[in-house]
C-alpha cells in the first residue's frame, strides 16, 4: 500500500498534490490519500487511483505541524504502507521532516521519479531535483520502513486536481499531545497590499546589478509603471539594499510565473534563473552579449539599460499616442 | 542569551554548472553559504548584540569548511567548532545526528542554547529537514521557514510567508528557527572583524558516524530548457521592435 498526504484549498488539491497523487499511483497499490486539517473530511472528486482518504484533526483549526505528523504516524502504523509521499511544499516538507524524526528513517525530499525496489532488492531509485531544480540527482534510498518522499513541482506536470473518484473516507482518530501543539499557528498577519504582487503580476520589470543604485531603479519603475508590471531584482540588489527582499526573484527570493519577464542589467546566475524560469517570455537587456542570461532568454538586447529603458518608454508613449490619435 | 548557528560550505555556482563526473566541478569555484545561513548569523550577531551573551557557529564539512567559519567569526560570532567529514557528502539523517551530538556536547559544558539557528534549507542538496530532526533530538520546538524574529522575554516570535500574508508562531525558548533569506539585511564584515576572526577560537571534532539512507549516485544536467533567443537589436534603437514585440504579447494595452 501507499500513502499520499494532499494539501487541498477549499476541497480542490493543490497542483503540487495532484503531481503527488500521480507519482505516488505508479509505485503500488492499492493508494490511500491521507488529509489533515478542517475541511479534510469534505474532499470530493478525487483522482481515481485514491481509492480511501484518511480524515484527521478536523477539529484542530491551527496548523501544527507536529500534530499533523502524529496523525500521518498513526496512519503509517495502522497501514504498514510502503511509500509515504507528500507535496514538496513548505508544510508538506516540514510535516514529514517531523515524521522522519518521529520515525528515524530517512526522508528524501523534493522527489521528481521514483521507483520501488526490484525483486530481492532493498533500495529505491530516485531521482531528486537539487540546486532549485538546475540539477537532478539520482539517488538510492534505503529504508527500515516506508520510503519517505516529497515530490518537487514538475514530477508529474499533467496531473489534474480534480477527478471522478469519491473514495471511502476512514477517520483518523489522533489527539495530539502536548509536545506536537508547541508550535502552532497563533495567528495571521494581512499584507499592507500595494502595489501588484511578483507571484500575480502578468509582467515583470526587474533589475540586478546592472542597474547601479538605488536611484537607479527609477527607469526601471517608470517602464514597470506603463505596463503596469510589478518590479522585481535579483539578490545582489536586496543584499546591497537597493530594494527590499521582497521584490527578490530567485531560489531564496520569489518564484514568477508572469507572461513576460523583462530582466534588466541582471547576468542570469543559476539561483535566478530558477525564480523566472516560470515566465512564458523572458527579455534580457544586457551590456554583456555572453552574460548568461542572453542564451536563456527568449529575445535579448545589447545595451546599457539607462539607454534602452527610457527609449523603450518613449517609444511606448509615442504609439500610445499615435493609437489615440487615430481612433 | 546564547545562539548556535549551523552553517554549511557549498560552491558558489553562477551562471552555468559544470559537472565533473557525477559531481559538480569546482576547481574554478568559489566557496560560500546560503543566503538563509547569512540571515541566521546576522540574527545571531545582533541577538547577542542586544541581549549579551555568546554566539556559537557550528558546520559539519570538509576541512576547507574552516573559510566559512572564519567568515561567521568576522561578522562577530565568538567562537567555532567544525566537525570534519572526509569531503564526502553525509545525508540529512546522519548531518543531523552529528549536529544534535555538537550540540550536546557544547551545552554539557557552556549551558543550554537558547536558540538554534538554521538556513530552511540547504542550496545544493534541498533537504529541508535538519533543523527539525535536531530538534526532535533535543525535545525542542521547532519553526521552520522564518522570515521575522523576535524574542519577547522567553519566547521566540516567529512569522513565516503563508499566501499573502504571514503566519505567526510563538515557541517558548530554548527552540530551533530555521530562517530564510529576508529576515534581515546582512552585514559585511567590517576590516577589523576579518583580522579578529583569525585569532578567534576554532575547534575541530571527528565525525560520530553512522549511516543515512538516503545515497547520491550522481548529479546531471537536466535536458536544456533554451528558448531559442532572438536578437531584438543594440542600444536604444531596439525600442521598435521591443514595443513591437510587447504588442505581440499582448502586454502593451495601458
Amino acid at each position: 500500500m501507499i500513502l499520499v498526504l494532499v494539501e487541498h484549498d477549499d476541497g480542490v488539491l493543490t497542483q503540487l498534490s495532484a503531481e503527488s497523487v500521480a507519482l505516488a499511483s505508479g509505485l503500488g497499490s492499492p493508494l490511500h490519500a491521507v488529509a489533515l486539517g478542517p475541511g479534510s473530511d469534505g474532499l470530493r472528486a478525487l483522482p481515481a487511483a485514491v481509492q480511501a482518504v484518511h480524515a484527521g484533526l478536523g477539529s484542530l483549526d491551527a496548523y501544527a505541524p507536529r500534530a499533523w505528523a502524529h496523525a500521518l504516524a498513526d496512519v503509517v502504523a495502522a497501514e504498514s504502507p510502503t511509500a509515504v509521499v507528500a507535496p514538496g511544499s513548505e508544510r508538506g516538507n516540514e510535516v514529514m521532516a517531523y515524521l522522519a524524526a518521529l520515525t528515524d528513517l530517512p526522508l528524501a525530499a523534493n522527489c521528481l521519479a521514483a521507483t520501488p525496489p526490484e525483486a530481492g532488492g532493498a533500495a529505491w531509485s530516485l531521482v531528486r531535483s537539487r540546486w532549485a531544480g538546475s540539477l537532478l540527482e539520482d539517488a538510492e534510498l534505503a529504508t527500515g520502513g516506508p520510503a519517505l518522499l516529497t515530490v518537487a513541482l514538475g514530477a508529474a506536470p499533467g496531473a489534474a486536481p480534480a477527478g471522478s473518484g469519491s473514495p471511502q473516507v476512514v477517520v483518523v482518530g489522533t489527539v495530539p499531545d502536548d509536545a506536537d501543539l508547541r508550535v502552532v499557528v497563533a495567528d495571521h498577519v494581512q499584507p499592507a497590499g500595494d502595489g501588484v504582487s511578483l507571484a500575480d503580476a502578468k509582467v515583470i520589470v526587474s533589475g540586478g546589478r546592472g542597474v547601479g543604485g538605488e536611484d537607479g531603479f527609477a527607469v526601471v519603475e517608470q517602464l514597470a509603471g506603463l505596463l503596469g508590471a510589478a518590479v522585481g531584482c535579483s539578490r545582489v540588489v536586496t543584499s546591497e539594499g537597493w530594494r527590499p527582499h521582497r521584490d527578490q526573484v530567485g531560489q531564496t527570493g520569489t518564484r514568477v510565473s508572469p507572461e513576460l519577464y523583462i530582466a534588466c542589467g541582471i547576468s542570469g546566475a543559476i539561483q535566478h534563473m530558477v525564480g523566472c524560469k516560470g515566465a512564458r517570455r523572458i527579455l534580457a537587456i544586457n551590456t554583456d552579449p555572453d552574460a548568461p542570461i542572453m542564451s536563456k532568454a527568449d529575445y535579448s538586447v545589447v545595451g546599457d539599460l539607462h539607454a534602452v529603458l527610457p527609449a523603450i518608454v518613449a517609444e511606448i508613449h509615442r504609439t500610445r499616442a499615435e493609437r489615440a490619435a487615430a481612433v | 542569551m546564547r545562539v548556535l548557528v549551523c552553517i554549511k560550505r557549498v560552491p558558489a555556482v553562477g551562471g552555468r554548472i559544470v559537472l565533473d563526473g557525477a559531481d559538480i566541478d569546482t576547481r574554478f569555484l568559489g566557496f560560500t553559504m546560503s543566503p538563509h545561513e547569512e540571515c541566521a548569523l546576522e540574527e545571531a550577531v545582533r541577538l547577542v548584540t542586544a541581549h549579551g551573551g555568546e554566539s556559537v557557529v557550528v558546520s559539519l564539512g570538509p576541512p576547507e569548511s574552516e573559510e566559512q567559519l572564519r567568515y561567521a567569526l568576522s561578522l562577530g560570532v565568538e567562537r567555532a567548532v567544525l566537525v570534519e567529514t572526509d569531503g564526502g557528502e553525509l545525508g540529512p539523517r546522519a548531518t543531523a545526528r552529528e549536529l544534535a551530538a555538537v550540540v550536546g556536547a557544547e551545552e554539557e559544558s557552556g549551558g543550554t542554547f537558547d536558540l538554534l539557528l538554521f538556513g530552511n534549507e540547504a542550496p545544493d542538496s534541498g533537504d529541508f529537514q535538519v533543523g527539525i530532526r535536531v530538534a526532535e533530538a533535543l525535545g525542542r520546538p521547532c519553526v521552520s521557514g522564518v522570515k521575522q524574529l523576535s524574542i519577547e522575554g522567553g519566547t521566540a516570535v516567529a512569522m513565516r510567508d503563508r499566501g499573502r500574508g504571514m503566519e505567526v508562531y510563538r515557541v517558548r525558548l530554548p527552540a530551533v528557527v530555521a530562517v530564510k533569506e529576508g529576515l534581515n539585511l546582512p552585514r559585511y564584515p567590517s576590516l577589523p572583524g576579518r583580522l579578529k576572526a583569525k585569532s578567534k577560537p576554532l575547534a575541530r571534532r571527528a565525525v560520530v558516524g553512522g549511516g543515512d539512507g538516503l545515497r547520491k549516485v550522481g548529479l546531471r544536467v537536466p535536458d536544456g530548457d533554451a528558448r531559442g533567443t532572438q536578437s531584438l537589436g543594440t542600444g536604444p534603437d531596439a525600442a521598435t521592435r521591443v514595443v513591437e514585440v510587447l504588442e505581440e504579447l499582448g502586454v502593451l494595452a495601458p
